[in-house]
């Protein structure tokens, strides 16, 4: 039975809820406004907030400046590849563990989880080295497959917490129906696998295209993606707070939209299941 | 009800992903461990030979060691401390009642979308610059100094930037806890004249205690490696040498791999430390 909330209290929740939330989002909605600054209003003391001269000119001038295409390509490649990649290796495994599970199964995925939470510094000069021998040093496909492996553990377990939740039942009765194991995966389960599998890519794009210290140490020109194009504004040079604001928009706004899609997976995605 | 069949195939399907993440962590590994007993020096003469426990006894006697832990736990506390406070209380705030709560949790979450070297520039420039920030702006308007935030406050600075980024986590999770909430068990104490304060301590903290757990665990392990936040605004300088960027340092910009590796392996101990205690959860609620 829900309590009979008074409009007056919902305009107060929701007053307060706003106020807070805008706030919180400031800093992105400053860093869009700014971009469409030139770099003298975007210094303006006191700031301009809305009136000011529109303009497109540090888009342009920094696509000029750093052939922002390049490395948003690589950015596409670099997290699409490795969320596919390890789609394709983990999509196996989870569906093992959840539909046949042995009494290993616990400590695999726990183990799994543990490599995880190897802190990338520790290993930061083996696999330099070994990237140095390989001639995978700022490469596109070195960095396809370390984003895969430090994700592969988060998408074995978000896989296996939705494959988990399609009911035993109905693979029995499939096969009581005399279905093979093909049958059954292409058949009965990939269907009701489809918005599981949907939203574990979704959320590993995400954080493959967010992820800053692989991304910055393994690589220097040819494969470096956005998060080394916006590091390289760190050094400070005369005007360029708009010119910095567009790049940034640049390199957040394909993220920021599709994380609004997937927030209701991120819970499950980044607690590996623990809170759903 | 699985057959010898299909547990066989079973295994081979789940091959891949393990053989690949075991060769993930034992190369590496091996070679860090091996490192850290090396005298290793790659452009002052390569491998020169075995160097004991030399490494890392200079490794913790470096006077930049236990500066470096303070920094971290400073950072990593202040972080837990913020993100919990506050996420507990816009959990709250977000779970009443009201209008457009779908834009509000957008704007809440966005933070957490917003790739580190974005949000750490943006932060360090146009919020925190001491003549052009908006900070300063702020700050003068009201007469004051304005203050350079990076180099004078720079470990509360960078506390802030890092909570900000995820403080959308905490709220989320914490969100998606209270929303499990019965809201029967609320409306009976509300009726038994608990006060609001009370109905948080009793109720919904004790339900919250799980979550909270969670999320200072997860956040711990993705906090003692910051990495990207550190090298945009202050590289190291004025107090916010991490452990995470000392081993760094040592590795990559001075070149000397024994003695990060052996700081490698100090850093791997504790974040497993941390981890234990995080698995011990998750594996419980595997068995429900």
């Amino acid at each position: 039975m829900a309590r009979a909330v008074t409009t007056q209290r919902k305009a107060i929740n929701t007053a307060f809820a706003w106020g807070v939330g805008l706030l919180i989002f400031f800093p992105i909605l400053w860093t869009i406004l700014t971009s469409f600054k030139t770099e003298a209003q975007a210094i303006s003391d006191p700031p301009v907030f809305l009136f000011f001269d529109w303009t497109l000119e540090n888009y342009a001038a920094v696509q000029e400046r750093s052939n922002y295409a390049r490395f948003l390509w690589n950015s596409i490649i670099i997290a699409v590849g490795s969320t596919i990649l390890g789609t394709i290796i983990a999509v196996p495994a989870a569906w093992s563990m959840a539909f046949v599970p042995s009494k290993r199964t616990k400590d695999i995925l726990l183990w799994m989880l543990s490599t995880k939470m190897l802190p990338a510094v520790g290993v930061l000069y083996p696999i330099y080295l070994l990237f140095i021998r390989l001639g995978w040093l700022d490469t596109q496909i070195g960095l396809v497959l370390v984003l895969m492996l430090i994700n592969l553990p988060i998408i074995v377990w978000m896989l296996y917490t939705y494959f988990r939740e399609i009911p035993g039942e109905i693979l029995e009765a499939a096969r009581m129906d005399g279905a093979s194991l093909k049958d059954e995966i292409i058949y009965v389960l990939t269907p009701m696998a489809v918005p599981g599998i949907a939203s574990t890519i979704l959320l590993n794009i995400i954080l493959a295209w967010n992820e800053a210290f692989w991304t910055l140490n393994l690589t220097a020109a040819n494969a470096a993606p956005l998060t080394a194009f916006i590091a390289s504004y760190s050094s400070p040079e005369g005007l360029f707070y708009a010119k910095l604001s567009a790049a940034s928009v640049m390199a957040i706004a394909p993220i920021l939209i599709m994380g609004w899609f997937s927030q209701k997976q991120l819970v499950r995605g980044l607690t590996f299941g623990a809170v759903k | 009800m699985a057959t010898q069949h299909s547990r066989s195939a079973a295994r081979l399907m789940m091959a891949p992903a393990v053989f690949l993440l075991l060769v993930w962590m034992l190369v590496p590994l091996s070679m860090t461990l091996w490192f850290s007993f090396r005298k290793y020096l790659p452009l002052r003469g390569g491998d020169l030979g075995w160097a004991g426990f030399d490494n890392y006894v200079r490794f913790v006697t470096s006077s930049s060691f236990w500066p470096s832990v303070m920094t971290t736990l400073i950072i990593v506390g202040g972080v837990l401390v913020v993100t919990v406070m506050f996420g507990v209380l816009l959990a709250i705030l977000l779970d009443q009642p009201m209008w457009g709560q779908g834009v509000v949790r957008i704007l809440v979450i966005a933070p957490f979308f917003v790739m580190p070297t974005v949000s750490a520039l943006v932060w360090k420039n146009m919020f925190m610059d001491p003549t052009n920030g908006l900070f300063a702006h702020l700050w003068r308007f009201f007469g004051a100094e304005p203050i350079s935030w990076l180099s004078e406050a720079s470990l509360p600075s960078l506390v802030m930037i890092v909570s900000w980024q995820w403080l959308p986590f905490a709220t989320l999770i914490l969100l998606t806890a209270i929303q499990s909430l019965d809201s029967e068990q609320l409306e009976a104490a509300e009726m038994d004249g608990a006060s609001p304060l009370s109905r948080f301590f009793y109720i919904i903290l004790p339900h919250l205690s799980r979550a909270i757990t969670i999320v200072v665990l997860i956040q711990t392990i993705f906090l003692l490696s910051i990495f990207a936040e550190i090298f945009v605004t202050t590289s190291g300088a004025f107090g916010t040498k991490t452990l995470t960027y000392l081993i760094f340092q040592r590795v990559l910009e001075s070149q000397n791999v024994g003695l990060g590796s052996a700081g490698g392996v100090y850093a791997i101990i504790l974040a497993n430390i941390v981890a234990l205690f995080l698995m011990r959860i998750v594996g419980k609620n595997l068995d429900a």
